[in-house]
Order: C-alpha cells, then sequence, then structure tokens
C-alpha cells in the first residue's frame, strides 16, 4: 500500500474547491442578484456605502437569487447524504 | 441513560477475558470510557474556536449563541460517519499488543497536552494529542513494532502536514472570488449579507468537527472495548459509544473554550464577514471530506489554514506571522510531547500495576487538570472579553478603568 494516497488527495482538493470555494461564490452571485434593482440604487444614493440594503427589488434579480440560494442548500444536503451512505458501510 | 441491558453481557464477558494483572478489568475499562469521555470533553471546549472563532470576531453571532449552536451541531455530526472512529480503533496500534493500561495512559497523555495547550491559548491539535498520547504509552508498553507505522503515517502524519495547504488555497481561492463578485455591493450591504452566509458556513464546520474529533473518542473506546476482547477485532464503535462521545464533545463545546476563540478569532488576521465565509466553508468542505476518507486531521490545522489563506487571498490584509509561528511550534511538538507524556503515564500506571495503577494514574490527572484549572483563573477570558483588542496576549488586559484613551 502506497504511503500517500494520492487519489484521495487529488479528490480533496478539487471537490475542496469546489465546495469550500465555489458554492460561497454563488451564494455572493445570489446576493449580488438579490440587489438589483431601484430599491438598492435608491439607498445607494441616500445612504452612501452605509447602506446595507440587500434585497434591490427587480423581480428577476430575486429569482436569479432565489436559484443560487437553492443550489448552495441542495449542494450541502446531497455531500451530507453522500458522507453518511459512505460512512456507514451496508451492514 | 444506559441501558443495563447493553452493559452486562459487555462486563460478563470482560471478567472472563484473562489479563496480565490480577484484577477486575470491569473497574479498569469502566475507569478507561470515563477518561476517554473526559478528553473528549477538552476535545470539544479546545475546538470550538475552530468553528465560532471568526464568527464570533465578525459579530456574525453572539458568543454564546455560538457555542450553543456549535454543541448541538457537533451533537449530530458524531452520527454522521464511523470512518474516522475505524482509523483510530484498528489502524493506529496493534491491538493485539495493547492493554487496557496502555489505553488509559495514552489517554491521561493526550489530556494532559491539551489542557495545557489551552491554557496557553494555542490552537494545537487534540487529534494529536490522543493519537500522540495512545502511540507513547503503546511504544512504552510494548516496543515500536506495536505501532502500525504505515497507518500512522498514510492516515495521520500525511493528511496533518497536507491539510493546512489544502484549506488555505481554498479559503483564498474562495476569499478572493468573494471580493470579486461583490466588488460592485455597498459596504454595508456586504457586511450584512456575508454575515448571514458566515452564520451557515460556521455551522458546517461545527457539523464537520464532530464528524471528525468526537470519532476520535469513539475510536478509543472501541480501542479498548476490543483490546478486552469485549469486541471482536476490527468492530465498529456500538451506539452507547457514539451516543456518549456526541454528547460529551458538544458539552465541552458548548462550555467554550474562550482562549483559543480569541487566539484564532483576533490574533491571526482580522476579518471581515466574507473572509469569515470563505475560512469556515473552505474548513467545513476539507474536513468533511478528509472524513469521508478516514483521515483523521487536526480540525485545528484546517481552521488555522484557513484563516491564513483567508488573509492571503485579499489585498492588504496583515497576517501576523508571529502568532502563526509560535502555533507552527506548537504543532510539531504536540504528537512527540503527548507522546512523551503518555509514556509517562503508562510509567506510573504500570509501575504501580493492577486497577490501582489506573486510579493512581487518573488521580494524577485530575489533580493536574485541577491545578490548570486554578491557574487559568488568573488570567481570565470569557464570553465578556473574548473580542477585545489584540494586544499580544491571549487574556486581555484588565478593565482600564484608569486609563484615558481606549485603544489606538
Amino acid at each position: 500500500m502506497a504511503w500517500v494516497n494520492w487519489s484521495a488527495i487529488w479528490k480533496i482538493v478539487v471537490f475542496g474547491l469546489l465546495a469550500g470555494a465555489g458554492l460561497p461564490a454563488l451564494f455572493a452571485v445570489g446576493m449580488l442578484s438579490l440587489g438589483l434593482g431601484p430599491k438598492a440604487a435608491r439607498a445607494n444614493t441616500a445612504g452612501g456605502t452605509d447602506s446595507d440594503v440587500l434585497v434591490g427589488g427587480s423581480v428577476a434579480g430575486m429569482v436569479g437569487a432565489a436559484i443560487c440560494f437553492l443550489i448552495v442548500l441542495a449542494a450541502i444536503g446531497w455531500g451530507i447524504y453522500e458522507i453518511y451512505q459512505i460512512g456507514h458501510p451496508s451492514k | 441513560m444506559l441501558d443495563k441491558c447493553t452493559l452486562r453481557p459487555v462486563f460478563q464477558k470482560v471478567l472472563r477475558v484473562t489479563y496480565g494483572h490480577t484484577v477486575s478489568n470491569d473497574t479498569v475499562l469502566v475507569l478507561v470510557v470515563i477518561t476517554a469521555l473526559a478528553f473528549d470533553f477538552t476535545n470539544g471546549f479546545h475546538d470550538t474556536g475552530n468553528a465560532m472563532a471568526t464568527s464570533i470576531a465578525t459579530g456574525a453571532l453572539g458568543p454564546r449563541t455560538a457555542v450553543a449552536i456549535s454543541g448541538a451541531l457537533n451533537f449530530v455530526g458524531a452520527f454522521l460517519s464511523l470512518a474516522v472512529a475505524a482509523t483510530i480503533a484498528s489502524g493506529l496500534v496493534d491491538t493485539s499488543d495493547v492493554t487496557l493500561h496502555v489505553v488509559a495512559a495514552g489517554l491521561a497523555g493526550g489530556i494532559i497536552w491539551n489542557l495545557l495547550t489551552w491554557l496557553l491559548g494555542i490552537p494545537s491539535s487534540s487529534s494529536h494529542a490522543l493519537i500522540g498520547g495512545v502511540i507513547g504509552s503503546t511504544i512504552a508498553a510494548a516496543g515500536g513494532s506495536a505501532v502500525e507505522w504505515h497507518g500512522l503515517v498514510s492516515k495521520v502524519i500525511i493528511p496533518a502536514l497536507l491539510s493546512p495547504f489544502i484549506a488555505a488555497l481554498v479559503a483564498a481561492v474562495g476569499t478572493w472570488s468573494l471580493y470579486r463578485i461583490s466588488r460592485s455591493m455597498t459596504d454595508g450591504a456586504r457586511k450584512h449579507g456575508f454575515r448571514i452566509g458566515q452564520v451557515g458556513s460556521a455551522c458546517m464546520v461545527s457539523l464537520a468537527h464532530g464528524t471528525n474529533d468526537a470519532q476520535k473518542t469513539m475510536g478509543v473506546i472501541t480501542l479498548a472495548l476490543i483490546v478486552n476482547g469485549t469486541l471482536p477485532k476490527g468492530a465498529n464503535a456500538p451506539f452507547w459509544v457514539i451516543f456518549c462521545c456526541a454528547l460529551a464533545i458538544s458539552l465541552g463545546t458548548y462550555i467554550g473554550g474562550w482562549r483559543v476563540i480569541r487566539t484564532l478569532g483576533k490574533g491571526l488576521v482580522e476579518i471581515e464577514s466574507p473572509q469569515g465565509m470563505a475560512a469556515e466553508s473552505a474548513s467545513a468542505a476539507v474536513i468533511l471530506l478528509s472524513s469521508s476518507f478516514g483521515y483523521s486531521l487536526s480540525t485545528t490545522h484546517v481552521a488555522t489554514g484557513s484563516i491564513i489563506g483567508t488573509g492571503l487571498g485579499k489585498k492588504g490584509a496583515d497576517v501576523r506571522w508571529n502568532v502563526l509561528g509560535r502555533m507552527a511550534v506548537a504543532w510539531c511538538f504536540t504528537l512527540p510531547c503527548a507522546a512523551l507524556t503518555g509514556a509517562a503515564a503508562y510509567g506510573v500506571a504500570y509501575g504501580v500495576g493492577g486497577t490501582f495503577g489506573v486510579v493512581v494514574l487518573l488521580l494524577i490527572l485530575a489533580a493536574l487538570a485541577g491545578l490548570i484549572y486554578w491557574r487559568s483563573r488568573g488570567t481570565k477570558v470569557d464570553h465578556n472579553n473574548v473580542n477585545a483588542e489584540w494586544t499580544g496576549t491571549v487574556a486581555p488586559p484588565e478593565e482600564p478603568a484608569t486609563a484615558t484613551t481606549a485603544g489606538v
């Protein structure tokens, strides 16, 4: 048996990047999409950079955000299910 | 909580097993299980910071809410996988060369090292403390040939060396892309939005911690049961073991290791909420993936790697390399020092001999734990001052009642 399991390490790096960096990035895209629309623009001119308004009011933006957030949640759920399956070999 | 039906056959079998000393093994077994759960408890409070330090530092969660959520998720996580427990129970030492005295001494070594590093506020690895302790006492008892060196290197040492770098890479990529994507957002909206995301990712780290760290204690208790002949070689952890370990680690987490939380949250880098989210997502992903491969890696090393990575991924972030240097030194020393402590503990247990030897060992352990706790009261860190400005020490200076200028 090899001392270093390169295939496991390779998988940890690739899936680690997908889940650990890709999902937060998708969450960020969702936040960005959520902020599209008239309200955010108005808040920006009024409150400057201190505005913490998240919902911009654009319907398309909200739908886009919902899709992003759902993908993130689904990916987490699937990941946990897979880990449970691997961690409990069939009895 | 444990019904007698589960335990009675265990003890009957224990009594039947012949053993080096003329002792009642059930007493020793129970003592070992209690010690293991005590270790699990210290593991919980030593490592709360890994999951929650950055959320507490950015104010995404109140300190006490954070430790409560983390405790609950650690409990759930402990039930998620058994791969790491199998590594510890059957992959590190030759179970036929190990006695209950060896397991007890190994645990004692791990606990002492864990408490010492906690006193100093160093986020060292609880896993390495435990594994080091068990290996040290095994070598003291049966020599180096009883150690499964291949398992130790391929499933513990190599993951320990690589995981912080992988976590740092993932966190740096995550941080860079979060700032890139959110660059058109206002500062206020960005802070608000990523705080929400950070709470989610911190919860994932707590869950991941349960899958990796709670399993180490399950592995040790399973090892003790195998050594005793209660379970066959290569057996999985029984349900009551999983349950007790989950409970002990979540209670420990809830108590909160404020000293370590402070070093991780304030000492290394000043962290904003997008960085906190990137760091925690990276930690959660790396730990969960490694758990499912059965790699007993240090959640502490991963969390530290992620925090460093998130500092590197953002322009102008200031990483306190001297704090990292101090940690890295502690990391290198953890395995050998815990091993020496474990070996010394075996010397005590074996020297005195019998059930009494284990009792003496545990009394010494309790006395040392008490002493360390007493020392820690002098420089208290709790939920009130955990976020105080970093002035180079773990314990913030006393509330400056007389000082006129507060901070720089």
